[in-house]
């Protein structure tokens, strides 16, 4: 995506603008012309090749790969203890899903432990405890997408309709700041404000009303789950859309000024449709996790609501797997999730780019 | 963070020279109530952003008989509630384990970020460099689950070991991503005579790439070290052993679950109230958060950015 390539390639020394265009995933090589092919302009010469030039060259002149490999052994060293790292922890335990369809014990191991094909899968499906978990983690998310998303959004039209850039600035920092604590910081901070022994319980009291507590609550937990996701968040989620909208170019304003639109119709027919691929964007992204909701922020606050308000998919998988030693259900309800989820992605990218944006990858 | 925002221009309106010294003359002045609107909306959500901080920490120094009076701000103020934690040697310890998997982690996942992005630089002339790239790229897409990772994990005999803590995140695909796309972003000129002069990689890496990058390296450092210090769940599910919890475990277990607080006190004094206690962990907890943020925040708005565009 092309979000101000402008602003940022400027913060890099050499801001080179051949790299700013290079996407990730099948993106071109951000390599000068004249070494491409490997022929004879490629650096590697001194280093490798050496005296056999011929040799280890193919019909068309071309070093062939081996040559090349040969050549480039000592960047292989700087690539293999990542990519090791990439196998061990990304790729093998995408592997180790199988437990999803074993009876699996510890005591067995992997290796020994029975197969049982698809039944784990129909267990949780039959399980209420995972349907449930299952409509909490929809019903918050989509009341994250309804009114934690666009928040930020709002904020950063707010923050940009300000004229002086020092209030602006000091609002920025405060909003941010919520961002770099952890989930238990929050979560505690909100229980000392909020919770029973904390000042708006005493506010409530003060006017007749006794044993107010917002953190305990199940029947509000949702509209708290996503307040706490907005009062964490709002912030960081504005820079993004901020960077956006400083890339607007001024004299669309001014133009759309001159044609008698007043600033509530700047703001919709020039700054929002500015804004359409960045949110667009976001939204994949939000739609792909639409599965996952705040992991920690909800096992954290569990014990205090209870698992009829508080359940979700990730907090199910940890509690009858890693808790309750249900270890091919919960894998099972893992599986599950993460499919869904990278389903949802590429076909929320799909979709993005049949809109016509340039989508995330 | 200034250069991301408007830059001011120089029509200036007649009339508001003074208080509004940059408005544009196209954009004309707000009606008053709609200005006083955001004067409030704004003013509500600074409050609502600082007061639990505030309150927090002022509650944290609050003496005994502020901290029973309760009120939306406490009136007279004491040390004892730090005093009972730093002596008492849960809190201590929990700070120090804390600070250790920050620094060594940060450390470590610096040098395996950096070294892999180097590695990642030139697709072209490197075979399968390209092929590993896509292989870490894919990573963001999916994850492989809780009971994968925590099986893998134990199979490995890392439970209960603080390196449970560091390997399994040691490298973000992410900041790999924005590294990596720093590097390309210097001149290939400079890379390219270095390796005409003989220069090995290691060289050209520690003695060119690295030095040149130290913007983007700072903020990945950042990145880093806030993961690792807020780091909750992979503590909670890998190590068992109390005594190795680090901050964030043994602020949920005492202030948001709220275990019984003796163990954090120190033993030989008077304890203070148990909601000042909690305070005190809590802000101890975020003040290396805090002493990070005026950094974090000017380089981290540039680093979202830097990976944005790339994303």
């Amino acid at each position: 995506m092309a979000v101000n390539a402008r602003t940022s390639a400027s913060d890099r020394p050499g801001g080179v603008v051949e790299t700013a265009g290079a996407g990730v995933l099948g993106g071109k090589d951000a390599r000068p012309a004249g070494s491409t092919g490997g022929r004879d302009g490629n650096p590697g010469g001194p280093r490798g090749g050496g005296p056999g030039r011929a040799r280890g060259r193919d019909a068309r002149g071309r070093a062939t790969t081996w040559t090349r490999m040969k050549r480039e052994r000592a960047t292989y060293l700087f690539i293999v203890p990542g990519l090791l790292f990439f196998l061990i922890f990304a790729y093998l335990p995408l592997a180790g899903n199988v437990v999803a369809f074993q009876d699996y014990s510890p005591y067995w191991g992997i290796g020994g432990s029975e197969w049982v094909g698809l039944e784990n899968f129909a267990a949780m499906f039959n399980d209420p405890q995972f349907m449930r978990a299952l409509t909490n983690t929809l019903v918050i998310s989509f009341l994250q997408i309804v009114f934690a998303f666009p928040a930020p959004i709002l904020l950063a039209l707010l923050l940009n309709s300000l004229i002086s850039e020092r209030i602006k600035r000091v609002v920025q920092s405060i909003v941010y700041l919520p961002h770099f604590i952890s989930w238990v910081i929050v979560i505690a901070i909100w229980q000392q404000v909020l919770g029973g022994a904390g000042p708006v319980a005493e506010l409530f009291s003060a006017i007749g009303i006794d044993g107010v507590n917002i953190m305990s609550d199940p029947d509000t937990f949702k509209a708290l789950v996503v307040s706490q996701v907005i009062w964490k968040d709002i912030g960081w989620g504005t820079i993004i859309f901020f960077a956006a909208i400083t890339s607007i170019p001024n004299e669309l304003y001014e133009a759309a000024a001159v044609d008698g639109a007043g600033s509530m119709r700047r703001t919709w027919h020039v700054t929002l449709p500015g804004l359409v691929p960045v949110i667009t964007l976001l939204l994949i992204l939000t739609i792909g996790n639409v599965l996952t909701v705040g992991f920690e922020q909800l096992l954290l606050q569990q014990p205090a609501v209870g698992s009829a308000a508080a359940e979700v998919l990730d907090t199910f998988v940890y509690y009858r797997g890693i808790a309750g030693g249900d270890w091919g259900l919960s894998t099972a309800a893992g599986l599950f999730k993460g499919v869904i989820g990278t389903i949802l992605v590429i076909a929320a990218n799909k979709f993005a780019k049949r809109l016509g944006t340039e989508g995330l990858f | 963070m200034a250069a991301l925002l408007p830059t001011a221009t120089p029509t200036r309106g007649p009339q508001d020279r003074r208080r509004y010294p940059s408005r544009p003359v196209w954009m004309g002045v707000p009606s008053k109530p709609i200005q006083a609107a955001k004067v409030v909306t704004i003013a509500f959500i600074v409050l609502v952003m600082l007061y639990p901080f505030v309150y927090v920490i002022a509650m944290s120094f609050a003496s005994r008989e502020a901290a029973a009076s309760g009120g939306l701000f406490p009136t007279s103020f004491s040390l004892d509630a730090y005093r009972s934690i730093l002596g008492g040697d849960v809190v201590t310890r929990a700070m120090l384990v804390s600070i250790g998997i920050t620094a060594v982690g940060t450390t470590l996942s610096m040098i395996f970020t950096t070294t892999l992005a180097y590695g990642l630089m030139r697709t072209r002339d490197v075979p399968g460099a390209k092929f590993v790239l896509v292989l870490v790229l894919c990573t963001m897409l999916f994850g492989a689950g809780i009971i994968p990772n925590y099986l893998l994990v134990r199979s490995l005999g890392m439970l209960d070991s603080y390196w449970s803590l560091i390997i399994p995140g040691l490298i973000s695909a992410f900041n790999m991503v924005v590294v990596r796309n720093f590097f390309m972003g210097l001149p290939s000129e400079l890379l390219e005579s270095a390796r005409l002069d003989g220069a090995s990689d290691l060289r050209i890496f520690t003695q060119i790439v690295l030095p040149l990058s130290k913007a983007v390296l700072a903020v990945i450092a950042l990145f880093y070290a806030v993961g690792y210090w807020n780091a909750f769940f992979n503590a909670m599910i890998y190590l068992n052993d109390t005594t190795k919890w680090p901050i964030q475990v043994v602020l949920n277990q005492y202030v948001v679950q709220g275990s019984a607080l003796t163990s954090i006190q120190a033993p030989d004094q008077p304890p203070p109230p148990g909601q000042t206690l909690q305070m005190a962990v809590i802000v101890v907890a975020t003040i290396p958060i805090l002493l990070l943020y005026p950094f974090a925040q000017r380089y981290f708005t540039k680093g979202v950015l830097t990976g944005a565009i790339k994303g």
